[in-house]
């Protein structure tokens, strides 16, 4: 049996809906199970992540996140690092976020605040990156080890400073005071209702904007700019960047403070632009979701766009699923997002087998027919 | 205890009785905190309570467990927006989402438990966790012979610390020299649902002496329980009645009656007198109290029940003054 | 040979294709009973494939293998060894830490109680070392035997599986020739009991030494089958490449100028403290080929690795021009290439290219922060692939494609780019290790030429080679290491290959008899 590669067309259209409708075959069994009509589950799904435009905003919102937190892991990776601490890089580059927030509100006009704010964001979250690059660079301490350590030591300082420093006084609950307005970042519903557009309610910001000039920027960086190359040599084959001059140590620290600023952005986001104050857990777990964004986004800051879009869709229509069908618990809903990343990330191959038999055995049939016919 | 506590939370309405009898159509909607609703503890309360109210009237409440902080304004919103009402908000962390939303609706009910947000249309319910603790605490240092007794929190917040200062005020006023030992289980919100670090740092406050462990940690806390039960010393419950679990080893529960105030609020809703403001639920209203039942009869002598009957008269009565330590978030007393 | 009896193995229009490649086209081919067969061809031109195929690591597209005239479908190596075929891997299949037996028994335990087959292995072990001379000491522990004593492991585990038919892959490129002498004494011994032994090499003398048949390979077909009583070392070596080579390099005599390099009591240690190096002294002079003649793992990787600035040398300097590099001051490859060194690595793979990057981009590696490849802060990828284009016009690149993988490429292509780019910077001193390892004859002959080339435009060369007939036809002065040490040097005029050869294996100095 030859094995011909399929045709492109086959390989990143068909078979990835092929796999997703897989996907929905297994859920619909499970849904099926809790005695839930699978289709109309699937069309609450597909209704409630895209189906209005506050659902829209949602998904979009969540996106955002993913699109950071999937950006750091990806561009770690491509330095053959494996940066675990991306929930840790999001909350200190939130604090930082929320630091700058809560100390210049009253003192500076809006817009050297917000960029004074984003720079903290990536200043802390390369900061929180920065000590296991170190650590992996000089001392040999494993980073994978050392990032999911700090995740736990970033946990640990946040309620710290919550719970004792930055609490709101008076406050029942570990938050800041509310920041002013001058540092709230324009809400997307806000812009379109000044162009006139009515739209629902949702914490979908201007963060998204800077989540597609991230994209960008990394992609220039990787790509197109010396450091980025010296970067990705040192991720494919170490002995090679040695060879070509490449500075490993300083490369490892760089790579991981670009990865944790990416991170941190995701504070920009939830602080600066959803809950306008200093909360905890605010994170929640978008830092590890990453690493599934940039496995399933191959890396590339293209695929973590469409797998960030995905994932957003996951969050948003599942939390809708369960809103709208009780019976289907939230840890249903986790199920559920599993299975559909599970088949179209991790099984992604699952069916090309298949499909490269199939369209041998096509071919051969159009070679014998074209032959019969030439014979004729 | 039940009575009791029917009759002091019944101060929070006009009249129920009256309510009742002009039943009014109303959609009741539960938004619960992220534990879930079947914590064994807080949330689960709630939804005993949920559960009660579906039974005893026959009507749907919508409900929905979020799964980060965001989702609190939406669900929130999503459920306004369906024209629920009531909403009923479980935990501090929703009273940012409750506020915004409770704007956007001023038609609609809000009632939000543990955090307070002053508009005309929210009624916030609030627990004097501290006398609760106050009354377990008197009751840990009369049952320890070691005079070292130990506390578990869950995650190290200011409503936990609240938990504590009143818990320890409790042991030093029942006995000065008694030694207080105390750890909180973590940072994150993993932090009330780890039985496992539970357990170990019960074991770890064991070793060091003490006989008695109250937690107020949620499902953490069944690992200080069970851990207590293998030692054969002494574990104290929160929230929920937790006698129940071991008999024998569990002292008592400081219980805080959310189950009530989630029954009450739809209740108070369909007779039409809910009423908005701040509500706040000690000994004296019995929203929170201590436990006493078969599980635990043997455990409590009487000389040890009329202590802790006659400190929990003082606090009713104004002659002890629990200290709170989210008036000034510091433990001094 | 009588002509009744079938092949031991017969493969018939056997073809194969990887994506648009054809690794084989309709291979057909016979091998008899109790030889000695070699296929030689060119790198890429189809040998391994179809060896692969033949001990089931592929699957060919078409065509039909039999063994001992049955016909057999071979999808793994258990079905090839349940066929009597046996396969030793150019790379050494075994485990360092394990016995000679223990790696001997692994995988063909008799049963789940690990003792019974042991007792039986050494006995097995023991009839094979008197059949066939092939003696190890069972217990030693595997890390610890010489590279020759190890392949002689391999080919014991291959004959305890019950192969009556061995495939051995490039077998002496890890041997001295000493060694490679003693090999193919077992290989006849095993033939003399009746085995089938079949020889993948590109070394011409060793088919002529040792085979009884030989098939030449190119462009994934058979073109030639020749007894081997009946044909030359020419022969072969134009049937291979499809056209007459030269063996040996017309060069002019050396104008050796002034040292630009020089090495003084250079040592190395490893973490360990283990001598790596030890007293190097050398002096590397403008416009001559200094070779280095060396059984692998003798310190010319490390040598190469310190004097490239890869690694800094734990004792003695180094000086280039007025920079002395030193334990206390030591330099990396990037400030030896601003001090006008260019290095052709050794492991091409590990060092000098990157298997996922463009053509263009591999182009660059070690030159990417300068211009015009690179400006400000952006990489120019127009200049990155003109001058990648020019490199493969200049060396004759194949595919002349500056976007392709550079793993797509042929070793011989992706060795001519590495030299092509570090020759076209006009480098003062020129470091080569193994300048055409896995690299075919008409590519060998162009790359020796082109070194030839830079000599003679005053550029000091040192080139690392395992291939003596390599060192030989290059160096104007041969200096052979041991045990990390330079242990003589002979001019390359006088030198002859046992000489180098007793050198290498440091049992023969200059001036002893």
């Amino acid at each position: 049996m030859s094995r011909q590669p399929l045709p492109p067309w086959v390989d990143i259209g068909l078979i990835p809906i092929v796999n997703v409708l897989l996907a929905f075959v297994v859920v619909g069994l499970i849904v099926l199970a809790v005695g839930v009509n699978p289709f109309t589950a699937v069309r609450i799904m597909v209704t409630g992540a895209v189906g209005y435009p506050e659902a829209i905003g949602y998904t979009l919102y969540y996106t955002t996140n993913f699109i950071f937190t999937g950006l750091a892991v990806a561009l770690a990776f491509h330095a053959g690092l494996f940066n675990i601490g991306g929930e840790g890089q999001a909350y200190i580059g939130g604090l930082g976020v929320g630091l700058v927030l809560l100390a210049f509100d009253s003192s500076l006009p809006a817009l050297p605040l917000m960029a004074l704010a984003v720079l903290a964001a990536a200043v802390f979250g390369a900061a929180w990156a920065a000590v296991p690059a170190w650590l992996q660079a000089w001392r040999g301490s494993h980073i994978v080890i050392t990032t999911i350590m700090f995740n736990f030591i970033a946990a640990a300082v946040m309620v710290y400073l919550m719970v004792n420093v930055l609490i709101a006084p008076g406050s029942m609950s570990p938050e800041s005071r509310e920041i002013a307005a001058s540092g709230h970042l324009p809400f997307v519903h806000e812009l379109l209702a000044m162009a006139g557009i009515t739209m629902g309610q949702s914490p979908l910001n201007l963060s998204i904007v800077w989540a597609a000039l991230c994209c960008v920027f990394v992609w220039v960086f990787l790509w197109h700019t010396p450091w980025g190359f010296e970067l990705r040599t040192m991720g494919h084959n170490p002995s090679a960047a040695i060879y070509a001059g490449v500075d490993i140590r300083r490369m490892t620290v760089l790579a991981m403070c670009l990865s944790g600023a990416l991170a941190g952005f995701v504070g920009v986001n939830e602080i600066m632009g959803v809950h306008h104050r200093l909360i905890l857990n605010f994170t929640a777990g978008y830092g590890f979701a990453g690493i599934a964004v940039a496995l399933m986004g191959r890396n590339h800051p293209v695929g973590i766009v469409l797998a960030s879009l995905l994932f957003g869709m996951l969050q948003q229509g599942g939390a809708e699923l369960s809103f709208e069908i009780p019976a289907i618990t939230r840890e249903m809903v986790v199920v559920i997002q599993g299975l559909i990343i599970l088949f179209c990330g991790a099984l992604a191959n699952l069916t090309k087998p298949a499909f490269e038999r199939l369209f041998a055995v096509l071919r051969t049939r159009s070679t014998r027919a074209q032959a019969s016919a030439a014979e004729a | 205890m039940k009575t009791l506590t029917r009759s002091g939370l019944c101060g929070i309405a006009a009249a129920c009785i009256a309510g009742i009898a002009q039943a009014a159509d109303i959609k009741p909607a539960v938004v619960f905190d992220m534990g879930g609703k079947f914590d064994k503890s807080f949330n689960e309360g709630v939804n005993n309570g949920v559960e009660r109210f579906k039974a005893e009237t026959r009507m749907t409440v919508a409900e929905f467990e979020v799964t980060n902080e965001t989702q609190f304004e939406q669900a929130h919103r999503r459920f306004a927006q369906r024209g629920q009402d009531p909403i009923l908000g479980v935990g501090f962390t929703q009273a940012n989402a409750v506020e915004k939303v409770a704007k956007e609706f001023p038609k609609i009910r809000f009632t939000v438990i543990d955090g307070v947000v002053k508009l005309p249309n929210v009624q916030s319910v609030l627990f004097k966790e501290h006398e609760g603790s106050f009354l377990v605490g008197v009751l840990a240092a009369l049952a320890s012979r070691s005079g070292k007794v130990g506390f578990v929190g869950g995650m190290d917040i200011p409503l936990i610390r609240r938990f504590a200062c009143g818990y320890e005020q409790g042991v030093k006023y029942a006995n000065p020299k008694a030694e207080l030992l105390q750890n909180m289980t973590g940072t994150t919100p993993a932090a009330w649902n780890d039985p496992g670090r539970g357990a170990e740092l019960a074991k770890g406050q064991f070793e060091r002496g003490a006989d008695v462990i109250y937690a107020a940690a949620g499902a953490t806390g069944i690992g200080v329980y069970q851990a207590a039960k293998d030692r054969g010393k002494l574990a104290i419950g929160v929230d929920s009645n937790q006698n129940h679990l071991h008999p024998g080893t569990m002292l008592t529960s400081m219980v805080k009656r959310v189950d009530v105030v989630a029954y009450d609020t739809f209740k108070l809703a369909m007779g039409g007198t809910w009423t908005p403001g701040v509500t706040v639920l000690g000994l004296k209203d019995g929203g929170v109290d201590w436990a006493l039942d078969k599980n635990n009869a043997a455990l409590v002598t009487p000389e040890m029940k009329a202590r802790v009957e006659a400190a929990k008269a003082d606090i009713i009565a104004g002659k002890i003054t629990v200290h709170d330590y989210m008036s000034n978030n510091a433990c001094a007393y | 040979m009588p002509e009744t009896s079938p092949p031991a193995i017969e493969l018939r229009s056997i073809d194969k294709s990887f994506g648009a490649v054809r690794a084989n086209r309709d291979v057909s081919l016979q091998v008899a009973r109790g030889s000695i067969t070699g296929i030689i061809g060119e790198n890429g031109a189809g040998k391994s494939t179809l060896m692969s195929i033949l001990y089931g690591l592929y699957e060919a597209d078409s065509g039909e293998i039999y063994v001992d005239g049955r016909r057999v479908r071979i999808r793994s190596p258990r079905d090839a060894i349940a066929s009597g075929i046996g396969m030793v891997h150019q790379h050494f299949m075994l485990i360092d830490t394990f016995t000679v037996l223990e790696n001997v028994v692994l995988g063909a335990e008799a049963g789940p109680v690990l003792r019974p087959s042991l007792a039986a292995a050494r006995r097995e072990l023991d009839r094979l070392g008197r059949d066939y001379g092939l003696r190890v000491d069972p217990d030693a522990i595997v890390g610890t035997l010489p590279v020759s004593e190890q392949q002689r492991v391999e080919i014991l585990k291959v004959l305890y599986r019950g192969a009556r038919i061995l495939i051995l892959d490039e077998p002496s490129a890890v041997l001295t020739p000493q060694e490679t002498e003693q090999l193919f004494r077992i290989l006849q011994a095993l033939r003399a009991r009746g085995a089938t032994v079949i020889l993948i090499t590109h070394k011409l003398r060793e088919i002529m030494a040792v085979t009884d048949m030989v098939h030449v390979m190119r462009h994934g077909q058979v073109v030639a089958e020749r007894r081997t009583a009946e044909t030359s070392s020419a022969e072969l070596a134009e049937l291979m490449v499809g056209r007459k080579v030269r063996l040996a390099l017309d060069k002019t005599a050396p104008q050796a100028g002034t040292p630009v390099l020089r090495a003084r009591s250079i040592g190395l240690r490893d973490s360990r403290g283990v001598r790596l190096l030890d007293g190097i002294d050398l002096d590397l002079r403008a416009g001559e080929i200094v070779g280095i003649a060396g059984v692998s793992g003798n310190g010319q990787s490390e040598l190469l690795e310190v004097l490239a600035g890869i690694r800094a040398p734990s004792d003695g300097s180094l000086a280039i021009g007025e920079r002395v590099i030193d334990a206390a001051h030591p330099a990396d490859p990037a400030e030896m290439r601003a001090l006008g060194l260019a290095h052709v690595p050794e492991d091409r793979h590990r060092y000098a290219m990157v298997a996922p990057f463009a053509a263009n981009e591999t182009a660059i590696l070690g030159y990417h922060n300068e211009a015009p490849f690179s400006g400000t802060c952006l990489l120019h990828h127009r200049a990155m692939v003109g001058h990648c284009a020019e490199l493969m016009d200049g060396y004759d690149v194949r595919p002349r494609q500056p976007a392709l993988r550079s793993s797509s490429f042929s070793g011989g292509n992706q060795q001519k780019l590495i030299l092509a780019r570090e020759i076209a910077t006009r480098p003062r001193i020129l470091l080569v290790g193994q300048p055409t390892r896995g690299v075919d004859i008409g590519a060998i002959e162009f790359i020796h030429r082109q070194l030839v080339a830079a000599r003679d435009a005053g550029c000091a060369i040192l080139v690392v080679s395992v291939e003596l007939d390599e060192v030989m036809a290059l160096a104007d002065r041969i200096l052979v290491m041991f045990g990390g040490r330079i242990v003589g040097e002979v001019a390359g005029d006088a030198a002859d290959e046992r000489t180098l050869g007793l050198m290498m294996a440091n049992v023969w100095k200059p001036g002893e008899t």
